[in-house]
C-alpha cells in the first residue's frame, strides 16, 4: 500500500517536472519563435565590402570544406549553400548570401546541432572568423 | 526510508538528460591545424581553365564508383552524390555471436551505411590557371535494429589518394572520348 503511494508520488513530481521544462508543445518548434528575430539576425549576419557573388559562395563553400562539412546543396542563382558535418553528432548549416547595397554583400548562416537551432553567438563568431580569412576582407558586424 | 529521494533523483536526472542539455561543442566551427592537412588531402590542382570539363569528368568518377549524382550546380563547381551499401562486418558478427553464446547478451552489429560524397571546383592560381577539386565524403551507419550506430566524416588519406588516382584516369579517358 504503502509502496504504490510512493511510486504514484514519483510519477507525478515528473510530470510535474516535465510540464516545468518542456512547457513549448511539439507544434511551436515549427515557427521557433521562442527568440528575438532581430537579435538572431545580427548573430547570424555579417557584412562584406564585395559585390562578387560567386565567388562568395565558392569561398563559403571552402571555409565549410575546411571545416570539415560535406556540402549537401548550391544554388548560384538563389545565393544559398546547406551542408553537414557528421563527427559523432551532426551539424548543419545554411548559408545565404545576398547584396546590401551597392557595394556589400550580407551573408547569414543558420545552424542546428541535432534537434535543435544554434542560438549561442559563439558558433557563429567562429565561422565568420574562419570565412573572413578565406575572404581576405573583415566581417563586419550588421545592427 | 532513503529509497524514495533516489528513486525521485534518478528519474528526475534520467528526464533532464531526456529533455536535452546538449550544446554545440566548442570546436564545432574552428579551424584546427588538422583542417589544412585535410584540405592538403584532398585537394588536386589540374593545369587547365575548364572547370566543366573537370567537373563532367568528376561525375563520370562518381558514376564509376556507384554513387547517383543528388545535386549539382555547374556554376558554383558542386557536384553532391551519396550511396547505399552493406556495412555488415564479419568480424563484427562473430563477436556478436561468440558473446550471445558465452554471455547470453545481444549485440548489435552493423548493417546498412549511406555513403555521401561532394566534389567542389574552383579556379585557383595567379591567373586562374589551375582548376582545384576538392573531395569529401561522409558517412552514416544503422545497425540491425535500424538505429544510428556511426556518423563521421571520412579522414583516410588513402581514400582521397586512390581517388584521384581514379579522377587522372578519368580525366584522361573523357579527353579520348571512351
Amino acid at each position: 500500500m504503502k509502496e504504490s503511494y510512493r511510486n504514484k508520488t514519483v510519477l507525478i513530481l515528473n510530470i510535474v517536472t516535465l510540464l516545468v521544462i518542456g512547457c513549448a508543445t511539439t507544434q511551436q518548434r515549427l515557427l521557433d519563435s521562442d527568440s528575438s528575430q532581430v537579435q538572431l539576425r545580427s548573430i547570424q549576419t555579417r557584412a562584406f565590402d564585395t559585390t562578387d557573388k560567386e565567388k562568395t559562395l565558392r569561398t563559403v563553400m571552402a571555409t565549410l570544406q575546411d571545416l570539415g562539412f560535406v556540402i549537401d546543396q548550391a544554388d548560384a542563382a538563389l545565393g544559398t549553400v546547406s551542408a553537414t558535418k557528421l563527427n559523432r553528432y551532426d551539424l548543419r548549416i545554411t548559408v545565404t548570401v545576398r547584396p546590401r547595397g551597392e557595394t556589400q554583400l550580407l551573408v547569414r548562416a543558420n545552424a542546428q546541432y541535432g534537434l535543435k537551432p544554434v542560438t549561442d553567438p559563439q558558433p557563429y563568431q567562429d565561422f565568420f572568423s574562419a570565412l573572413q580569412k578565406a575572404m581576405f576582407l573583415t566581417a563586419q558586424q550588421v545592427d | 526510508m532513503t529509497r524514495f529521494p533516489k528513486l525521485f533523483l534518478l528519474s528526475f536526472v534520467g528526464l533532464l538528460l531526456m529533455t536535452g542539455c546538449e550544446t554545440i561543442p566548442k570546436d564545432a566551427l574552428t579551424l584546427s591545424n588538422e583542417s589544412l592537412q585535410q584540405r592538403q588531402i584532398q585537394t588536386r590542382k589540374y593545369e587547365t581553365t575548364d572547370e566543366a570539363k573537370i567537373l563532367s569528368a568528376c561525375a563520370g568518377l562518381l558514376q564509376d564508383m556507384g554513387f547517383n549524382i543528388d545535386n549539382s550546380e555547374t556554376k558554383l563547381g558542386v557536384i553532391v552524390s551519396s550511396k547505399k551499401r552493406s556495412a555488415v562486418n564479419v568480424g563484427q558478427q562473430v563477436t556478436s555471436i561468440a558473446l550471445a553464446i558465452l554471455v547470453g547478451t545481444d549485440m548489435r552489429t552493423d548493417k546498412e551505411q549511406l555513403m555521401r560524397c561532394c566534389v567542389i571546383t574552383r579556379p585557383t592560381g595567379e591567373k586562374g590557371q589551375y582548376i582545384a577539386v576538392r573531395v569529401t565524403f561522409q558517412r552514416i551507419v544503422w545497425n540491425d535494429k535500424g538505429q544510428i550506430s556511426r556518423k563521421e566524416g571520412l579522414t583516410d588519406s588513402k581514400i582521397y589518394q586512390e581517388f584521384f588516382d581514379k579522377l587522372s584516369k578519368s580525366i584522361f579517358l573523357e579527353a579520348q572520348e571512351l
